[in-house]
């Protein structure tokens, strides 16, 4: 089954496409990773899976076909929106209460456990949190509705490297025991390198690919070899990118089609990491991409 | 040999489509009681001022018509004072009483969902289970009802401290900012108020331009109620009767509409002080269907938000 289906998904405001063309199928069970630097359509996509924002063009369904507007889905689904919204003059345990009176299944116990397991005081207004805590509080509201699919829109942005690493683990914690899918957005792929099992890259409002993240990593290599060549090569090979570095040129190819050629003499095949692999798709600099001017400025996001 | 297994369908417990609308009771009154609670108190405060000068007030008119020998110079004293102190003061609360339905109104009705735009929390709220359409019809329902309440009783109180003064020039029931402050007319305007500013906080997003922007559409649908659609209420008499209008003015002079001739005949288009309920419930009536349908508006454009 898949938690997410797209088909021609996109959401235009005024003249601008936020999100266009985009269709795509997640399947159930895995983290998928939604990365592109900000402005990339990540958060309409989002929204438009959880329901708060309707499609101008296409369909999203979720857990297997069900509209994402339907009324019932957002007894299945539970959505963490950026920056972790809660209502700041109510306290913690005001928000376990009020989340509990909002859902038919709410895991009130347990929430509270896990609160009191992170040091963060029940009496406590949310405002006063740290934006760790504050996460750490919207995550455990979610995780206690017991969700098949939870959706995460930049959960890691405003929290320190520490509190990135106990938030990934309380996700991937309650992946293991519940068995939730999750769909995570970020703009710093770092994070998500060894954890995410699934990828979808999207940049400028396109969808670049999408996949397993080992099926991918497996069909692409980054040739290397004599800039002199590089051309010619590159016509053959229709690589995603096209790098020059003095005399030499990196090549990054997907395999299968005319790249499963054997290595040409003269050029070394190297496996790529996650990372190549997501900035030559937001930075495609190969034979009749279209894509070329991608804007620099965007990109620091990526490459930290 | 392949082993098919259902995938599990969403929904798959045994629980009912929809949330009980009581659990919202909590969640609305949580979320809003400082604002209930600080509207009930400054009613309160007022109330507590109102029952006090309205005793004075009383005190006042019961000594001066019970005042023997009323040509006396005594009753003249009397009878100043109420005209002067009384009156400035109840004069200056009536007109008080006039733009309170619009003040409860822009403190109660474009928080209610501008917060939630203004703060994002909507991306909380109206992702949970309940679903979003529930959501807004509770709170906006639930809202609506208390503070409808609340603007009744204290117009009743309003009422009662301002009975003495129905007998001056061109006060009485039906007088334009009487008839507002009495009976349901009071309670209706209130509702009418926090609905429009409901809609105008779902629309603008932001509380402070959706409480400036309630002030003034509340005031142009006031003032075409006043100088426009009160005098078409269908409970007007036309008569050719002049002693009607004779004599000085009462608690139960009428309401002169229009006056012409019809060959030496003058006309008279009138509304008796006793046609007050009638045009109570006249007036409430498209009151409360109007609230209805700008409750029904802001629904929709909730459930219909792009974003």
């Amino acid at each position: 089954m898949n938690v997410i289906e797209t088909a021609d998904l996109g959401k235009r405001y005024g003249k601008a496409w936020a999100l266009r063309d985009c269709t795509l199928a997640i399947p159930e069970g895995r983290l998928a990773a939604l990365v592109g630097p900000n402005g990339a359509g990540k958060s309409t996509l989002m929204n438009m899976a959880v329901g708060l924002t309707l499609p101008s063009t296409g369909t999203v369904t979720l857990l297997g076909g069900m509209s994402a507007t339907a009324p019932a889905m957002l007894q299945d689904i539970a959505f963490m929106a950026q920056d972790a919204p809660l209502y700041k003059n109510l306290s913690v345990a005001d928000m376990l209460h009020l989340t509990k009176n909002l859902n038919w299944r709410f895991d009130h116990a347990r929430a509270k456990a896990r609160l009191v397991d992170l040091g963060i005081p029940l009496k406590k207004k949310a405002g006063k949190l740290s934006g760790g805590q504050q996460a750490q509080v919207a995550l455990t509201l979610a995780l206690a509705r017991r969700p098949r699919l939870l959706v995460l829109d930049e959960p890691l942005a405003a929290l320190d490297p520490l509190a990135r690493q106990d938030f990934m683990g309380t996700v991937m914690t309650a992946m293991a025991d519940d068995g939730v899918s999750v769909l995570l957005s970020s703009h710093a792929l770092a994070d998500l390198e060894r954890v995410a099992d699934f990828v979808v890259v999207l940049g400028g409002g396109e969808l670049r690919i999408a996949g397993d993240t080992d099926e991918l990593l497996a069909e692409h290599r980054l040739l290397t070899g004599p800039a002199s060549e590089a051309d010619r090569l590159a016509g053959l090979l229709s690589p995603i990118q096209v790098k020059r570095a003095e005399a030499q040129a990196h090549l990054l190819v997907r395999t299968g089609g005319p790249a499963s050629a054997p290595v040409p003499p003269g050029w070394e095949a190297h496996p790529v990491s996650l990372e190549e692999l997501v900035l030559a798709y937001l930075r495609p600099t190969g034979i009749g991409s279209s894509s070329a001017s991608f804007p620099r400025t965007e990109l620091t996001e990526v490459t930290r | 040999m392949t082993v098919l297994t259902l995938p599990a369908q969403p929904g798959q417990n045994t629980e009912p489509a929809h949330l009980p609308w009581q659990r919202m009771v909590w969640v609305t009154w949580r979320q809003h009681r400082s604002m209930l609670i600080g509207v009930t108190a400054v009613l309160a405060a007022v109330s507590i001022f109102l029952l006090i000068a309205g005793l004075k007030v009383h005190h006042d008119y019961s000594a001066l018509i019970n005042c023997r020998p009323a040509s006396s110079d005594a009753c003249a004293t009397k009878n100043s004072s109420f005209n002067n102190a009384d009156w400035t003061m109840g004069n200056t609360i009536l007109i008080l009483m006039n733009l309170a339905p619009v003040l409860l109104g822009i403190f109660t009705g474009p928080a209610v969902l501008a917060r939630e735009l203004e703060t994002g929390t909507f991306r909380y709220a109206w992702t949970q289970g309940i679903g979003r359409v529930r959501w807004t019809i509770a709170k906006l329902t639930l809202l609506a009802v208390v503070i409808t309440i609340l603007a009744w009783a204290f117009s009743q109180l309003f009422a009662w401290f301002f009975d003495p003064f129905l007998g001056f020039e061109g006060m009485n029931d039906l007088a334009k900012t009487v008839f507002d402050t009495r009976g349901i007319d009071f309670a209706a305007w209130t509702l009418v108020a926090f609905t429009i500013g409901a809609l105008l906080g779902m629309l603008i997003r932001r509380i402070i331009p959706a409480m400036a922007a309630t002030l003034g559409v509340y005031l142009g649908l006031d003032l075409l109620t006043w100088l426009v659609l009160r005098q078409d209420y269908p409970v007007a008499i036309d008569t050719t009767n002049a002693g009607l209008f004779n004599g000085p003015s009462t608690p139960n002079s009428p309401w002169i509409l229009k006056t012409w001739t019809i060959g030496n005949t003058p006309w008279w288009r009138y509304i008796p002080v006793s046609r007050f309920w009638p045009m109570q419930l006249i007036e409430s009536g498209w009151l409360l269907v109007l609230a209805i349908a700008l409750g029904a508006a802001t629904v929709w454009l909730v459930r219909r938000r792009a974003a």
